[in-house]
């Protein structure tokens, strides 16, 4: 015992040496390189690659400000800004070079005009020019109780009410039958993969919005593919999802998605582009109906008690709210698309244990888990999201 | 989703399908007024206009203005100083009696600060931009050595009457790195001129800084019936004295190579006059020798606050082509002279600008500050 420990110790102090060796040397070549600089001839002359990304906007009576994220070969400065083809004054905080990947705020006292487009210009040391566009001005919500209030509402009805009206189809799921169960649970894997189609889509749309050095896209697909593993293999510690259980996870799924759809509306809100209005939340509060059916649906055979169909409406549908708080005042592309990729991993875990369920319940029921009405019901979830979506997408 | 963010044309469509569902009232009711504007009235939300907290700077820009100082000792040249640095050569006399003016030139890359913080890689005639004003007088004998010690083959194409040999363009004057070509010509006609590099590509040449004033004073011995206006054209005469004389060339800088002006001034340094008016004494008139030499925009133009002027199309006249105008417009190498007083005014900042609102607001914004008896 005591000798295979020490055998291990020592085992251990060898593979330790040996990963040194060649951080060693790697740190060896790097540093001749950059001494040497060997390709110096090759760049020479070449003014640095600059970019700058535009995170946040927030418009206020002091003007507007933006939230600014460098991502240069070199550290780069802001020279001037323009608002609609004027030099404006502006100050920066922290003032001074930006090095790569940092971010700064810039405030410029302009006198914006409700509901106009303004177009923004950063003019870099070097001349480089990065262009902002502010589709519609208006007013960045403030933070005083009624303000996050109101937008709590707009979660409420994005998220919670839509799930909770949708669990209440559970009764007619139970007296449907066996059939009944199998389109149900055929419904729902039809609308999550809807959803994860859409969620992918837009954490990639973001990420393609975020400072280039962060590497979203790639970001978005691995963090996707590890929430997925990292579901699976909590979930399955006790076999198989089912019943309350799936219910739950399926919940947990919905809820990061809602999430995300809350950071979306939220940053939308803040931004002006949502002074669309009531007519949109509504929108969402249809299209996200058909939420609740599939949360509810693994739990046809079961009788669970009330509180859990109220837990597990609060946790599919309360990250809408936190989601347009945090949307509404400190939105930034990269947490949004990596919000997204959490949801779009959380879900692919769901769809994978709802279709486990479907094809084990065709099993025991001696009938091809691809039946009729299993089809009909992944055609209606799809098709059911995909027309309610007209209603909020264009 | 993301979609609808983006586009302000989903606001007409989504409201067009919520007037088919039976319009919103109810739902908008139930969510407050976020949806709506935080404040009715259609001047918006930016409750008041802040004043700009720069001390070093006039008031008269309200915060429209680039923000620090360009530091003239780094760049070689203070557009301050390019108002009234006439270069009159070497003078010397030709066995004939003509004045003989010599002057020495050399085409450098640089690169130079023509808005705080905002560097352009510039080629230069002399290091500074726009090039040294060349003041001579009418029948003078000019002779220019012109050295190119920049990365292209560059020229100086006066304008003025001189022999093809001369004309500074590809072919005829054109000296390549390392190389050297001298103009030599007579001085004619006497007026507001300009010389700028013709090699090709042209707008390339032009826009990244080769040009400048050249200035042929009027012999009032070949104007006997205009002898005063003459003399008083005439660089250091007792009439010419009492003038305020300044070169203003007008241009713009692209900085980011997409064939659009990000700066505009005069004397290229953006908002340098604003920033620090020209003083001038009221009780003296004022000349001012413009040129337009800025690329990419057809036409440039100045206009002068709460006062008029006379106007001298090219400088090629001693009586002017426009009186009593406030604005005067210039297409690319256009020139004039613009002469007024402020005699009758109180003193105060006086602002002269392009009246293009869009060159105005980046950069060639200027003022005039009217005083009695400056120091």
């Amino acid at each position: 015992m005591f000798k295979t420990s020490r055998h291990k110790a020592s085992a251990m102090t060898r593979v330790i040496l040996w990963m040194g060796l060649p951080i060693l040397l790697f740190t060896a070549v790097a540093a001749g390189f950059l001494a040497l600089d060997p390709l110096r001839s090759l760049t020479s002359g070449v003014p640095p690659v600059e970019a700058l990304t535009i995170e946040r906007t927030v418009l206020d009576g002091e003007g507007i400000a933006l939230a600014v994220r460098a991502g240069g070969s070199e550290a780069m400065r802001i020279a001037q800004v323009q608002v609609d083809g004027a030099y404006w004054a502006f100050t920066q905080d922290p003032p001074g070079a930006l090095d790569r990947l940092q971010s700064a705020r810039l405030q410029i006292n302009y006198p914006w005009v409700q509901g106009e487009t303004h177009h923004l210009t950063l003019v870099t040391s070097s001349g480089l020019t990065f262009e902002h566009t502010i589709d519609v001005a208006t007013a960045t919500p403030t933070t005083s109780t009624g303000m996050i209030a109101k937008l709590g509402l707009i979660g409420v009805f994005v998220g919670v009410v839509p799930v909770a009206l949708g669990m209440l189809f559970y009764p007619a799921l139970r007296v449907g039958g066996g059939r009944a169960f199998q389109f149900a649970l055929a419904l729902t894997v039809g609308l999550l993969a809807f959803l994860l189609v859409d969620t992918l889509q837009e954490a990639l749309e973001l990420s393609s919005e975020t400072a280039p050095g962060l590497h979203g896209g790639v970001l978005v697909w691995l963090v996707a593919a590890t929430t997925f593993a990292a579901l699976m293999a909590v979930g399955r510690r006790g076999g198989s999802l089912e019943g309350t259980a799936l219910a739950a996870a399926i919940a947990l799924g919905i809820g990061l998605h809602n999430f995300g759809e809350g950071l979306a509306i939220g940053s939308a809100f803040a931004t002006g582009s949502a002074a669309l209005g009531s007519f949109l939340v509504l929108g969402f509060t249809l299209h996200n109906l058909t939420e609740g059916i599939g949360i509810v649906a693994p739990m046809v055979r079961r009788r669970p008690s009330l509180w859990v169909f109220a837990a597990l409406a609060a946790l599919a549908g309360l990250p809408a709210i936190a989601g347009v708080w945090l949307g509404s005042y400190a939105f930034s592309p990269h947490w949004a698309a990596l919000a997204f990729a959490v949801g779009a991993g959380a879900i692919l875990q769901v769809i994978v244990e709802v279709g486990g369920l479907l094809v084990r319940h065709g099993q025991r029921e001696g009938h091809p888990w691809l039946s009729g009405a299993a089809l009909a019901g992944a055609g209606s979830g799809t098709a059911v999201m995909y027309v309610t979506a007209l209603l909020v997408q264009v | 989703m993301q979609t609808w963010l983006k586009h302000p044309m989903t606001r007409r469509l989504l409201l067009g399908a919520g007037a088919l569902i039976g319009g919103s009232s109810a739902a908008r009711l139930a969510l407050g007024q976020v949806a709506s504007p935080p404040q009715s009235s259609s001047a918006g939300g930016f409750a008041q206009h802040p004043r700009s907290a720069s001390a070093a700077t006039h008031n008269t820009h309200d915060g429209m203005i680039t923000v620090g100082e360009v530091n003239s000792a780094r760049n070689g040249f203070d557009p301050h100083e390019i108002l009234t640095d006439w270069d009159t050569g070497i003078a010397s006399r030709l066995p004939n009696g003509q004045v003989l003016r010599e002057f020495d030139v050399v085409a450098v890359d640089k690169e130079i600060e023509i808005a705080p913080g905002l560097f352009f890689p510039a080629w230069t005639y002399n290091g500074r931009v726009p090039g040294p004003t060349l003041r001579v007088t009418e029948g003078d004998r000019v002779r220019i050595r012109f050295q190119n010690a920049g990365s292209h083959p560059h020229t100086m194409h006066f304008h003025g009457i001189h022999p093809a040999r001369m004309d500074g363009v590809p072919g005829a004057g054109e000296a390549r790195p390392g190389e050297e070509f001298v103009y030599e010509f007579d001085a004619h006609p006497f007026g507001c001129h300009l010389y700028h590099c013709h090699a090709v590509p042209l707008k390339r040449h032009i826009h990244k800084g080769l040009y400048g004033a050249f200035i042929i004073d009027p012999d009032p011995a070949r104007h006997p019936e205009q002898e005063a206006q003459a003399r008083s054209r005439l660089l250091e005469t007792s009439e010419n004295r009492r003038w305020q004389e300044f070169v203003l060339v007008m241009n713009g800088f692209d900085t980011n190579f997409d064939e659009e002006n990000e700066i505009y001034a005069v004397n290229s340094i953006a908002h340098a006059y604003s920033k620090r008016p020209i003083v001038v004494d009221r009780s003296r008139p004022i000349r001012l020798y413009l040129i337009n030499m800025t690329e990419f925009d057809p036409i440039n133009s100045l206009h002068l606050h709460a006062n008029f002027f006379e106007y001298y199309d090219h400088g090629t006249s001693l009586t002017p082509t426009l009186r009593m105008v406030d604005t005067v417009m210039q297409c690319q190498g256009q020139r004039g002279i613009l002469e007024m007083t402020f005699q009758e005014h109180e003193p105060g900042l006086y602002m002269f600008h392009a009246h293009q609102s869009e060159f105005a607001e980046l950069g060639w914004m200027s003022l005039f500050d009217v005083q009695d008896q400056p120091t």
